[in-house]
């Protein structure tokens, strides 16, 4: 009786873990290089945040991306073949992009890996592209760690956007030149890479320019009620607060500010980027500005025609997310197209090689960081609206 | 001074959410010796109930009406899901060892935070579960600009939540000690067997407790989520854990204990994130969970029990 029991329980076990030998996700240790599925389409992936506290960064640049590939394949596709997308949710945690990406690799075999917003989600997808040999663009990811791991710069990992070094400098030195501020306060977001850099890069720059930083509060994203860290920034008597986070938190604040009494303006980075930024924050942020990589105003051709395409096929004006999801697509493409084959390296040459791209954002061409050396934009915000103010150019 | 001033009143508005959340834990472990870690779900379902409330069921002016209408009808939304909960997770293990229900908590508490993570499956009139993004709460109340006074701002809707808070923590002493469903919840809570015997229906009272409990949680989501707008399915998480550290540090199982314990928590949180590191702001309450567990574990209000064996 018992060996019965024992041998059918065995038995099951066994079975068991046949089944799940199909399905293991590989972990990053495959050197080999992957190649794309061979078939009569090339595929690209996405690892976007579509919902969490990030929600519109993801879906706004999906749908800058799905914009490019529909123009692209439109005229024709590329070496021939048509291109597909294959977009995976990471809710906004690290964790889960870092599930996704392997994802992609593994079981979707995509040719390029469009890389997240987040830096700290993209600093989670790099090593996995790195060891697997898949080219990654990151669309939007500022922080200078995501394409350098250490001195050395990261083989197959780009981006299409400016980094924080240059956006901390930009505020600092709007605030500083423009609006002739001495004293600022920063608030930032402690568990964030992206926030923590740019306001150590935003701080430096700005006490070499002469300002005094007279207050550095912290929270953590998700938290509810700043009015303690507020209070302490309050009584110290600042001219601006420099919050380097992301949209929810920072309407929140601008909010809860109000509430305080606080009428100083408040400054950030491009994380402030969203449309859901005034709807949450009901007019708490007008006088705020913060700094961007494009200005829907921006009277430029290559900008106008851009806007109007992604108006009509979404119906709704396209943020920074938007067109530099876009510009990130548009680089793979047109790598695609001048690489040797379809193999990663190939692919990753061809990236590397990009010079004087015509994007929406900005001529783009690639340093020896895998930077894109850009200018970026300050937007002020009025009666709950963005409104181009100045450029300020590397 | 000032600073002072402000960090207080901001520590009392803070306060008075763990307070209420607190009560819940503090009623059902004297009554069941559990610690039902549900209890900052349920939380969250309040907060969502009055969202979902306010976004459809009502119209769209900020009248004093139409808030009090959406918090009454999410606390008794609330008190069915806390009944629900006790009858068909909690009262099957009644008999059991403790650690099996504590257990079940938990799991009933993942339950409700990765359920309402999901995508939505009935899309009208309301969008349920509401998935992992975060859901911002209407304006409930517009009263104009906050009272200022020693250059001290207080916004009106804080006062407001924090007389409401009160007076429900009023109502909460009179049911507990002036009523007789009261005198049964504090007989369950002393030798439940022996309330048995002596003709209180356990299974009522117990089941009165949680309902009870979850209303006052209710009440804690749409207070807080009216002032701070923002709700998302794990936010109930964190807020719990401190309202549960809350009820320890007033006294776990004493009434006037949670109120204490909640307010003291909340204070205690803003003065130490103001006046030093602000990223020591969840820190706070688990220090002093330690504190209290070494130094004084019957908390602030409790009485020392003696286990005779």
């Amino acid at each position: 009786m018992r060996l019965t029991r024992t041998v059918a329980l065995t038995a099951l076990a066994l079975i068991a873990a046949s089944c799940q030998q199909k399905e293991a996700p590989a972990a990053p240790a495959a050197p080999a290089p992957a190649a794309p599925a061979a078939s009569d389409k090339i595929l690209l992936g996405h690892v976007a945040s579509l919902t969490g506290e990030q929600a519109t960064f993801g879906d706004s640049t999906d749908k800058g991306i799905k914009l490019a590939i529909a123009e692209a394949n439109a005229k024709g596709g590329v070496k021939g073949k048509q291109i597909d997308l294959k977009t995976y949710d990471d809710q906004g945690k690290p964790e889960e992009a870092a599930l996704a990406a392997t994802r992609l690799i593994v079981q979707d075999k995509v040719a390029v890996i469009l890389g997240e917003v987040a830096s700290s989600r993209s600093l989670a997808i790099a090593p996995i592209a790195e060891s697997n040999k898949v080219p990654e663009i990151s669309s939007a990811s500022t922080n200078p760690r995501v394409t350098k791991d250490g001195d050395k710069t990261r083989a197959y990992v780009f981006r299409v956007c400016f980094i924080d070094p240059f956006q901390g400098t930009v505020m600092a030195k709007f605030a500083t030149e423009n609006l002739k501020i001495k004293n600022v306060a920063i608030l930032r977001d402690v568990g964030n890479d992206y926030s923590v850099g740019l306001a150590d890069f935003f701080s430096k720059k700005f006490q070499e320019l002469g300002g005094k930083i007279v207050s550095d509060q912290s929270y953590k994203a998700g938290d509810q009620d700043f009015k303690a860290q507020l209070t302490a920034i309050k009584g110290k008597k600042p001219e601006m607060i420099y919050v380097p986070g992301y949209y929810t938190d920072v309407a929140l604040i601008g909010r809860q500010a109000r509430e305080l009494g606080i009428k100083v303006p408040l400054a950030g980075g491009d994380g402030w980027d969203s449309a859901k930024l005034y709807e949450i924050a009901q007019g708490a942020l007008d006088g705020s500005f913060f700094s961007n990589h494009y200005s829907t105003e921006n009277q430029a051709p290559v900008i106008q025609d851009f806007v109007k395409k992604y108006k009509d096929a979404y119906g709704s004006v396209p943020d920074a997310l938007a067109a530099l999801g876009y510009d990130a697509a548009k680089v793979a493409i047109d790598a695609i197209g001048r690489a040797k084959d379809l193999t990663g390296p190939s692919i990753r040459d061809a990236i590397e090689q990009t010079k004087d791209f015509p994007g929406v954002t900005g001529v783009i061409t690639l340093d020896a960081d895998h930077n894109a050396v850009k200018s970026a934009v300050v937007l002020g915000i009025e009666k709950n609206a963005q409104k181009y103010v100045t450029t300020v150019n590397p | 001074m000032t600073e002072f001033l402000q960090h207080l009143i901001n520590g009392l508005s803070v306060g008075t959410i763990y307070a209420l959340v607190a009560l819940g834990y503090t009623m059902v472990y004297g009554v069941l010796k559990l610690i039902n870690f549900a209890h900052g779900d349920v939380y969250m379902v309040g907060a969502f109930a009055g969202y979902y409330l306010a976004g459809t069921v009502t119209s769209e002016q900020a009248t004093l009406g139409r808030a009090s209408l959406i918090t009454l009808a999410s606390m008794l939304i609330c008190g069915a899901v806390g009944y629900v909960i006790e009858r068909f997770a909690y009262r099957p293990l009644r008999h059991r060892a403790r650690l099996t229900a504590l257990i079940t908590a938990i799991g009933v508490s993942f339950l409700l935070e990765y359920g309402f993570q999901l995508d939505a499956i009935i899309k009208k009139p309301i969008e349920f579960p509401p998935g992992p993004s975060p859901r911002f709460f209407p304006v409930l109340l517009d009263l104009g600009d906050p009272f200022t006074f020693l250059d001290v701002t207080v916004p009106k809707f804080d006062v407001l939540a924090i007389a409401v808070a009160a007076a429900l923590m009023v109502g909460l002493q009179l049911i507990v000690y002036r009523t007789r469903f009261g005198t049964a919840m504090r007989a369950v809570s002393f030798d439940s067997n022996v309330a048995g015997l002596m003709g209180i229906p356990v299974n009522r009272i117990i089941s009165g407790t949680f309902v009870l409990g979850s209303m006052l949680a209710a009440a804690a989501g749409v207070i807080n989520a009216g002032a701070r707008h923002k709700i998302d399915p794990l936010f109930g998480l964190i807020p719990g854990l401190k309202a549960f550290v809350a009820a320890v540090l007033g006294g776990i199982g004493s009434v006037p204990g949670a109120m204490v314990g909640g307010l003291v928590l909340g204070l205690a949180e803003e003065f130490v994130v103001g006046y030093t590191a602000s990223s020591y702001r969840d820190a706070i309450a688990f220090t002093i969970l330690i504190l209290v567990l070494l130094l004084k574990p019957q908390g602030i209000l409790g009485r020392v029990t003696v286990e005779k064996v």
